[in-house]
């Protein structure tokens, strides 16, 4: 059991010996398979913002050569471009619309359901509480009880002004 | 210029669309601050046409220009967009003109008509310099 456990902590530190601390951009082929390109944080980013309409940088940096010869064309006369070629070079600039930054998601289900599932889940919980955990309810809480308890009531003129004996109709010995 | 951020809080369509059925626009002189000349609406729009007109605009400031405008509360004048147009076109950069048209357009927000009355304004522009707007793309759908 101790060699085991001594095993582990050997097998720990020797992990943490393996240098982990490469920079971004030079991570090697060899290293960190499972994980995703890291960005370059040293040059100018892209994103895709509504109120920042024209980013640091352009979205396609690398131009293929029917990019590039588009990109001599664009230096002339604009009415030459077809339509497609207005939209080929957009989306070289820019990755997505305004239209498709600001498309509606379906999260709201997502979270709408998840409110519920929690809400019925602690339903259950209370209703599970009230078989096995409560005690049983004190006698005061049978119906006899409380018959005696009304009469009581009534005898002493509980709020006989404007509450309860109020409602009690004396001489006809029912409710009003 | 954090004068004139503070200048435009508050206030939609301070330089643009006295169409528009919101009211009567607050006059400038009841504005509350401790100091500082205030800026009109003409010598703002004048301000910026310049910025757009230089000569030999580069695309960094024309995207520093350009962002700074949307961030303001307000939707550009027509002119003002003009300019900036003709400066994306001297860039040779037909991209950032569409983006701009997008932009204004998600500027006006609910105030659907703010951006055919800019697209009205700017279609001599438009057809000069060979730019298509989103809609004419079909980019304004998903």
């Amino acid at each position: 059991m101790l060699r085991l456990v001594s095993g582990r902590v050997s097998g720990l530190l020797a992990r943490r010996v393996t240098p982990a601390v490469c920079t971004s951009s030079a991570r090697p082929a060899s290293h960190g398979h499972d994980v995703s390109p890291a960005v370059d944080m040293s040059r100018p980013m892209y994103w895709d913002r509504r109120d920042v309409p024209l980013p640091d940088r352009p979205f396609r940096d690398e131009l293929s050569a029917g990019d590039k010869s588009l990109k001599e064309k664009e230096k002339g006369s604009w009415k030459q471009l077809s339509n497609e070629e207005k939209i080929a070079l957009y989306r070289l600039s820019f990755n997505q619309t305004y239209a498709e930054m600001k498309r509606p998601s379906a999260e709201w289900k997502t979270v709408l359901g998840g409110v519920f599932i929690f809400l019925g889940f602690t339903g259950l919980v209370v209703w599970w509480q009230r078989v096995y955990v409560y005690p049983p309810a004190p006698r005061t809480f049978d119906p006899e009880w409380q018959q005696k308890q009304v009469q009581r009531m009534l005898d002493m003129r509980v709020n006989p002004v404007e509450g309860f004996s109020a409602k009690w109709d004396y001489e006809k010995k029912q409710w009003k | 210029d954090s004068g004139t951020g503070l200048h435009h809080c508050g206030e939609m369509f301070r330089a643009v669309f006295r169409l528009s059925a919101t009211g009567a626009r607050t006059p400038v002189a009841t504005r509350c601050y401790s100091h500082g000349k205030v800026e009109s609406d003409e010598e703002f729009d004048a301000r910026w046409v310049t910025y757009f007109s230089k000569p030999d605009i580069d695309a960094w400031e024309l995207k520093k220009g350009m962002n700074t405008l949307i961030g303001y509360d307000l939707v550009p004048e027509a002119k003002i967009l003009d300019s900036a147009l003709r400066a994306c076109r001297r860039l040779n950069d037909m991209a950032s003109a569409i983006r701009i048209l997008e932009a204004i357009k998600d500027k006006a927000g609910p105030h659907k008509d703010i951006y055919p009355y800019l697209i009205q304004e700017l279609k001599p522009t438009l057809t000069e310099l060979g730019i298509s707007t989103p809609e004419e793309l079909g980019m304004d759908r998903l």
